[in-house]
């Protein structure tokens, strides 16, 4: 539900880029998208061809997003492991004692500019 | 026209994130234990703050920011335990963000506060994640919905600080509900929050909750005062979250 509000501060972000190096327009946004990231990438898609209409530089971006897995790193046994989203109890081990060290991406990796001239 | 890819690795919602320290900052600058308080709508927030409210009423000044779609009423209903309330309507967006709170602050100064507690827009999914610049996030399930809330909400109850289990008298008529259930699925998160159960109706576990809000704010002080002694801004409580 939220992916509209997502979308828009990506438009933002994406848009400050494209000034900072005086681009005409973008033409591709790469995204990686985490499970625990809150956001769905199936919704933040089409929310984005929603929130771009009448945008200035973002109006033909396409949009490109990729998963991330869920790996914990486990300050028992000290291993990192790929869990699932509702466990992240160490993969080796089984300890709580874990924090997450990949999953919760909502990042926009890179933005392909149009006509940069710096 | 030439293309060319820039590599940019940036949050999307770094601006809110940024937004978010500001408030952080606001809050610690008068000394201000501040809470996100979340849960699914009707899961019991407002009639637990207005019993937090009295309980608290002579030993912290307390305030309340509302967050709903449409209408007053909740603020209306704090009002009336005698604490100031701003009330954000959203319209038509299913969360709070820190640029909505960072308004809500003009209205309320914090000169004299000790706690600020925040009622986010009821519901599970969206609030988890927009950081509001609390010192912590309390998310609440109430005993009629279920027991499996945990491990289909793993965004919001793994960065909760505290559960709290409400509507707590109704744990008689509901057999099947299982506070240690509830317990387990926030632990499968790696999360080592507190699970307390409450009645705001009958006062069950409100003693517990009442002396989790007064170490939070024993502790934030203490920390302000490390850091005026040593002249730092405040750092993050332990054990809180974002």
């Amino acid at each position: 539900m939220h992916e509209l509000a997502v979308s828009l501060a990506l438009i933002d972000e994406a848009e400050r880029v494209a000034r900072e190096h005086g681009a005409q327009g973008i033409a591709h946004l790469r995204v990686l998208i985490g499970p625990l990231s809150g956001v769905d990438g199936e919704l933040l898609a089409r929310a984005y061809t929603v929130a771009r209409v009448g945008s200035t530089l973002t109006a033909e971006a396409t949009l490109e997003w990729i998963p991330s897995v869920i790996a914990v790193c486990c300050e028992q046994c000290g291993t990192t492991s790929e869990v699932a989203v509702q466990r992240l109890l160490c993969g080796v081990c089984g300890s709580w004692q874990t924090h997450v060290v990949s999953g919760t991406e909502l990042t926009l990796q890179s933005v392909e500019l149009v006509g940069a001239t710096h | 026209m030439p293309t060319h890819t820039i590599t940019v690795m940036r949050g999307i919602l770094d601006q809110n994130e940024e937004q978010a320290a500001h408030n952080r900052a606001h809050f610690d600058e008068h000394g201000v234990f501040a809470v996100n308080l979340m849960s699914a709508p009707g899961s019991g927030k407002t009639a637990l703050l207005e019993r937090t409210i009295d309980a608290l009423a002579g030993r912290f000044a307390c305030a309340v920011i509302e967050g709903d779609l449409e209408t007053d009423n909740d603020a209306r209903r704090i009002r009336r335990h005698g604490v100031p309330a701003i009330q954000i309507t959203t319209g038509s967006t299913c969360h709070l963000d820190a640029a909505m709170v960072h308004d809500a602050l003009h209205h309320l100064p914090l000169a004299g506060l000790d706690v600020v507690f925040i009622e986010n827009v009821g519901n599970l999914v969206c609030p988890a994640s927009f950081s509001l610049g609390t010192h912590a996030d309390v998310t609440l399930i109430s005993v009629p919905e279920g027991e499996d809330k945990p491990s289909k909400y793993p965004v919001m109850f793994r960065s909760a600080g505290l559960v709290l289990v409400s509507k707590a008298d109704l744990l008689p008529v509901f057999e099947e509900f299982s506070v240690s259930a509830v317990t387990e699925q926030v632990r499968a998160l790696a999360n080592r929050a507190p699970i307390l159960a409450v009645s705001s109706k009958t006062g069950l576990g409100i003693g517990a909750w009442i002396d989790w809000i007064a170490a939070q704010v024993a502790a934030r002080r203490a920390l302000r005062e490390v850091a005026n002694t040593r002249g730092d801004a405040p750092a993050v409580a332990v054990g809180a979250s974002s």
